[in-house]
């Protein structure tokens, strides 16, 4: 007993003991799920993520640290076509490929980001929704391509697929954290990375990682798996289940006229 | 009650699709049509993603047309004999319309492609049925009132009854040759792989103005044939894109077949007449939404689609 209250008292020293040059933090976190199970009633979920940040000394006063965390679900490719009216009709007429857009992303933080991020760690980490979509670049021939990243995030904000939220994030005394990210109903399948940055004079100081995977289950698993390892048998089980629906709903007619 | 869809991804509430199904069930009993024209812009519309949505489609129109031809059979309202050759060119031609549809694709702009073939033909077969069935009501209650009436008029002996390779066809009354009706199979098979549709709108009216079939035979035949090349598109597309949604055909299959028992009961006690001027409206105004869309400005200049698919 007298051992151990030693060396917890040992460990609290170490910890306290003061190291004012280059004082190094980092992120403990956790989830309150480490998977999500898409069911047949799934109807959106939602998130927690709380932890506390350890450092080697006393909170600083002077410049007080913030909270980031992001959540981006898989990214692919996205073709974003523009209309144009051409003979009196409305017709899609120039395409611009973003390379790697996320189906999902949220933001969430302690603050207004502009405060609390400068923009070449924003570059570096790919922090905010523009940055987080990888675009290599539009064909010459467009013009106003920047018009067309703005479109994507347009339409997937409306969507509820992008958000961002800004002072999200409850930090206590500087140690303590927690945040909630709504996952939406429409969510993909897939790994979902969940970022947490740790910022301090606009400078990312530490970085936390962690992975959720989102999966369908179940029936939803089963139909999913059928649909596309046997599709030939799929299609004829579709089939055979709209014959005999259409056939069982005509025959229970006829009971009843009768 | 929200239900999450596995194909489609997304979630949406089961007593919507359940409803949406039931009211173009009764559509697709009353007039014989596949109700793809309808259903498929109303699934855009709750947010179903359109590969899905048309794929789907074909598998509930199988369902709604089989309940709908059993209550036809029973009443010997289904030409057999014309169905069959009809169905014929409607699988060569949908066959075609499934490599027209890719070939299109490969150049892009297939949207705007089916939109105005949508636009066309609602708009020329509205218009043609809608006058033609009004003149017809009109000619029937001058009738009622006793007036003297002019004899109807012989049927002239048109191109189509020059052709060769005559057939009877005892349920329509018919001695004709299957050149017609096998040409009017194809066209509505490759209209109907481009459209996602089942083709019936097409198909009635070429029946009753081209072939001179009768009205209450028309219906059943229709569906008849609709059942067979729905069912090939619905394989074609389960077995090529995985596009097919089991969850979400079977909501709007449920409502979709108890629909069409009512609508074919509807149906019976409706005149030919009234049945046909009511279709014609129900066409005229999807055809003036579609029309209309083409030409406002959208709200949403872009829309996203899937890359790679170029």
């Amino acid at each position: 007993m007298a051992l151990r209250l030693c060396a917890l008292l040992g460990i609290c020293l170490a910890l306290i003991s003061p190291t004012p040059s280059a004082q190094a933090q980092d992120i403990v976190a956790d989830l309150s799920q480490r998977s999500v199970s898409i069911t047949a009633n799934f109807d959106g979920s939602e998130l927690m993520i709380f932890g506390a940040i350890r450092r080697d000394g006393p909170p600083q006063e002077a410049d007080p640290l913030e909270i980031i965390i992001t959540v981006s679900g898989p990214s692919e490719p996205v073709l974003v076509r523009r209309k144009e009216k051409v003979a009196g009709i409305w017709v899609n007429t120039e395409a611009v490929e973003v390379d790697a857009a996320p189906s999902f992303y949220a933001i969430t933080s302690t603050g207004p980001m502009a405060d609390i991020l400068a923009d070449t760690e924003d570059l570096r980490h790919r922090i905010s929704i523009p940055r987080a979509i990888r675009s290599v670049g539009a064909p010459q021939e467009v013009d106003q391509p920047e018009s067309f990243t703005d479109a994507l995030i347009r339409i997937r904000k409306d969507e509820g697929l992008y958000r961002v939220e800004e002072g999200g994030v409850s930090l206590q005394e500087q140690t303590l954290f927690r945040s909630r990210v709504a996952l939406p109903a429409n969510l993909v399948e897939g790994d979902y990375e969940v970022r947490i940055f740790l910022t301090r004079d606009k400078q990312v100081v530490a970085e936390e990682d962690t992975l959720i995977a989102v999966r369908k289950v179940g029936l939803e698993r089963f139909i999913y798996t059928l649909a596309h390892e046997q599709p030939l048998v799929y299609g004829l089980l579709s089939l055979t289940i709209a014959i005999v629906a259409g056939w069982g709903a005509s025959t229970a007619f006829r009971y009843l006229q009768s | 009650m929200q239900i999450y869809l596995p194909i489609a991804e997304v979630s949406v509430n089961a007593f919507l699709l359940l409803g949406l199904g039931g009211m173009v069930g009764v559509l697709s009993g009353m007039f014989g049509v596949g109700g793809g024209f309808l259903m498929t812009p109303l699934l855009f519309f709750i947010g179903i993603p359109p590969a899905v949505a048309v794929a789907t489609e074909a598998n509930q129109i199988v369902a709604s047309s089989f309940s709908g031809v059993l209550a036809h059979l029973r009443r010997k309202t289904v030409d057999l004999r014309m169905g069959t050759v009809l169905l014929a060119g409607g699988l060569v031609g949908a066959a075609l319309g499934v490599v027209l549809f890719n070939y299109l694709r490969s150049m892009g702009q297939v949207d705007l492609l089916v939109r105005l073939c949508y636009v066309v033909f609602l708009g020329i077969i509205g218009s043609l049925m809608f006058v033609e069935s009004l003149g017809a009501i009109r000619r029937a209650r001058s009738a009622a009132k006793g007036k003297p009436v002019a004899p109807p008029r012989r049927r002239e002996r048109k191109w189509v009854h020059t052709l060769p390779f005559k057939m009877r066809f005892r349920t329509s009354g018919l001695y004709i040759s299957i050149i017609p009706p096998l040409l009017v199979g194809l066209l509505v098979g490759i209209l109907a792989a481009i459209m996602g549709v089942g083709g019936g709108f097409i198909m009635v009216p070429a029946m009753i103005y081209l072939l001179g079939m009768p009205t209450k035979v028309v219906v059943g035949t229709s569906l008849f044939q609709i059942i067979f090349v729905t069912a090939f598109t619905t394989l074609l597309h389960a077995t090529t894109n995985y596009t097919v949604d089991m969850a979400l055909a079977v909501l709007l299959l449920l409502g979709g077949v108890v629909g069409a028992q009512i609508g074919t009961r509807i149906g019976a006690r409706l005149q030919a007449e009234q049945l046909r001027v009511l279709l014609a409206a129900l066409v005229l105004v999807v055809c003036g939404k579609l029309a209309l869309e083409l030409l406002l400005q959208p709200a949403e200049l872009y829309s996203l689609g899937d890359a790679g698919g170029h």
